[in-house]
């Protein structure tokens, strides 16, 4: 293992993230931002939801921003570097395995994503107003949860980016994406699901699920949410299979 | 000083479509299909490379010359450790390329077929990231670095991001990117493809002042004044196969008689072929498809006289006539029946 060749590798990430910074958290955190408004503000200010909805939404909104930056660092770099501009070329000629340069990219997009994720809580903290109560004394869970989802969007991203094509991107989205957030419990504990039985085990493929009530169960443990071992062990079992699937089509898409 | 290279039965069957930078630039692929067809098999296969075995002297300055799609790029990808073989050893040295990638990846530079610079990063950027790769220290990655950028004429255009350089610029790049780490051997696919006439030249001299210094250098091309003008030994490759290889002194002596005459008729009756084959110097006539005959020679223009004579006594119309001095080119043809431009 060449760690010199991997830090490099992962300073010109650095590198190329901070000259970024500003249009990438732009592009990643404005859609959760706006939704933070309108439903943690607007809607709870109003009356028409509950003041209690504001702690619901924020873990769901953490979760969302972090797999939203972690997925995108990975996959968008790879699905245009491996096809049109073959620059991955130029890191698959770097003295290092090819299965290292692969953990590089997932460390630079779980780096992304634990970035989103310390941004959007504060900045929806903020945006949503009075009447939020995080319960911060969880912090080890948290971290934990935080970093095992951080990997899941990274691996995620990696397999995703070396699955599909350039020209697939907008379907990725219709398909993948949107009902991936819609599904997620992002803006819902999973309990909400309970009038769906189908539909509340069906949810469970959905990584994001895990995510959020993770997240939930760590600052909001008062709310309803899976109970946060199972969540644990689900994100590790996603997290691997996730890494694993996309170490193999690393290898397969990087050699001819 | 340098280092050697070595295959052994090299073998290439894609059965996918080959990457782009050995699908000759995106205009095509010569498929040669595998056995599989005749079991009425429907998988693609395109044998790329067939049992190809040579050898490159350590600081040797190596061409391979082939037409689009004949298997070069396929080649560099194997030395490069970008593509693998499906048969066969290639040994940068004592390594095993493909049983230690990253000790072969230390050694070698390679110039891309296509540009595939970092376009996230500007000109030096790319360049010193580079040297960062190979472990570098930063002092030297810095002056190395600016070193190569005033060689290749880049100095004022440093800070700019590559995305918005010319394609003879970004070339420039990619060259000066593989020269960073000073690799043993330098591999350069088709690097002057799409170069103005000023920067081949200033490539060449590139080139040749790297050889000097004692590296090993390949390069692919289907220019054949380039192939002569720099090579030192030749391979030609054409459907994967090696047809012919030496210096191309050697090569070109190797053309039976050296010139080659091109002529066309409105046909070629055995008997004016013949006749052909009768005039002095003429080492070897060949009829193409029927309409015209290629005459290997000891001369060239005093044999347009007798080749009039003998057809109009043939009752044939002579209709156009070439005459190639010895070059690669006519090698080239010699061996494939086809022109490297066809």
């Amino acid at each position: 293992m060449n760690w010199k060749t991997f830090f490099a590798l992962l300073a010109r990430d650095g590198h190329v993230a901070r000259r970024n910074l500003v249009p990438m958290l732009l592009q990643n955190l404005m859609q959760p931002l706006m939704f933070t408004f309108i439903f943690g503000r607007v809607m709870t200010s109003s009356g028409i939801m509950p003041q209690s909805y504001k702690n619901l939404l924020l873990p769901g909104i953490m979760a969302i921003s972090m797999v939203m930056s972690g997925v995108w660092a990975v996959a968008m770099p790879l699905i245009a570097e491996f096809q049109f501009t073959r620059e991955i070329e130029d890191r698959l000629l770097a003295p290092i395995e090819i299965g290292w340069l692969a953990v590089q990219k997932v460390v630079t997009g779980m780096t992304q994503a634990i970035v989103a994720g310390l941004v959007v809580l504060p900045a929806a903290w903020l945006v949503m107003g009075a009447g939020v109560n995080l319960d911060l004394g969880h912090s080890l869970e948290l971290v934990l949860i935080a970093v095992l989802v951080a990997l899941f969007s990274a691996a995620g991203g990696l397999a995703l980016g070396c699955s599909i094509g350039q020209t697939q991107v907008g379907l990725m989205f219709s398909l993948v994406v949107a009902p991936m957030m819609m599904f997620g419990c992002a803006y819902y504990p999973w309990k909400a699901l309970d009038p769906f039985p189908v539909l509340k085990y069906a949810v469970l493929i959905n990584p994001l699920v895990y995510a959020s009530e993770g997240l939930r169960g760590a600052l909001v443990p008062a709310a309803p949410h899976i109970d946060t071992m199972l969540v644990i062990a689900a994100l590790a079992v996603i997290d691997l299979a996730l890494l694993y699937l996309g170490l193999k089509r690393f290898h397969k898409k990087a050699l001819s | 000083m340098g280092v050697g290279i070595r295959t052994e039965n090299l073998r290439k069957v894609y059965d996918t479509a080959p990457p782009m930078a050995a699908r000759a630039g995106g205009f095509g692929f010569s498929p040669t299909r595998g056995a599989d067809k005749e079991k009425g098999k429907k998988k693609l296969e395109v044998v790329a490379l067939d049992d190809v075995s040579f050898e490159i002297r350590a600081g040797e300055l190596f061409g391979l010359l082939g037409p689009n799609g004949a298997g070069k790029s396929t080649t560099i990808g194997i030395l490069t450790t970008r593509t693998q073989p499906t048969a066969g050893r290639a040994f940068l040295g004592d390594i095993d390329i493909w049983a230690e990638p990253v000790k072969a990846k230390h050694l070698i530079g390679v110039v891309p077929q296509r540009p595939n610079l970092d376009f996230a990063l500007t000109a030096r950027e790319i360049l010193l990231f580079h040297g960062a790769y190979f472990g570098q220290s930063a002092k030297d990655r810095e002056r190395k670095a600016d070193e190569l950028l005033e060689k290749f004429k880049l100095t004022d255009r440093a800070t700019h991001m590559v995305r918005t350089f010319s394609g003879g610029m970004m070339q420039r790049v990619s060259i000066a990117r593989a020269m960073m780490h000073d690799p043993e051997v330098l591999f350069l696919d088709e690097p002057s493809a799409g170069l103005d006439p000023q920067t081949r030249l200033l490539l060449w001299e590139i080139i040749r002042e790297y050889h000097r210094a004692g590296k090993t250098i390949v390069l692919t091309t289907h220019y054949m004044d380039e192939a002569d003008a720099l090579c030192e030994r030749l391979a030609i490759i054409d459907h994967g196969k090696i047809i012919a290889h030496g210096t191309p002194k050697e090569l070109k002596q190797s053309i039976p008689g050296g010139y080659l005459l091109r002529l066309r008729f409105n046909q070629t009756p055995e008997d004016l072929l013949a006749a052909l084959r009768q005039l002095q110097s003429v080492t070897e006539v060949r009829s193409v498809d029927g309409a015209g005959a290629d005459l290997y020679a000891g001369t060239g223009g005093p044999l347009i006289g007798p080749i009039v004579s003998a057809a109009q006594s043939a009752g044939v119309e002579l209709l156009d006539v070439h005459i190639a001095e010895p070059s690669l080119e006519t090698l080239f043809l010699h061996h494939t029946g086809r022109s490297l431009r066809d």
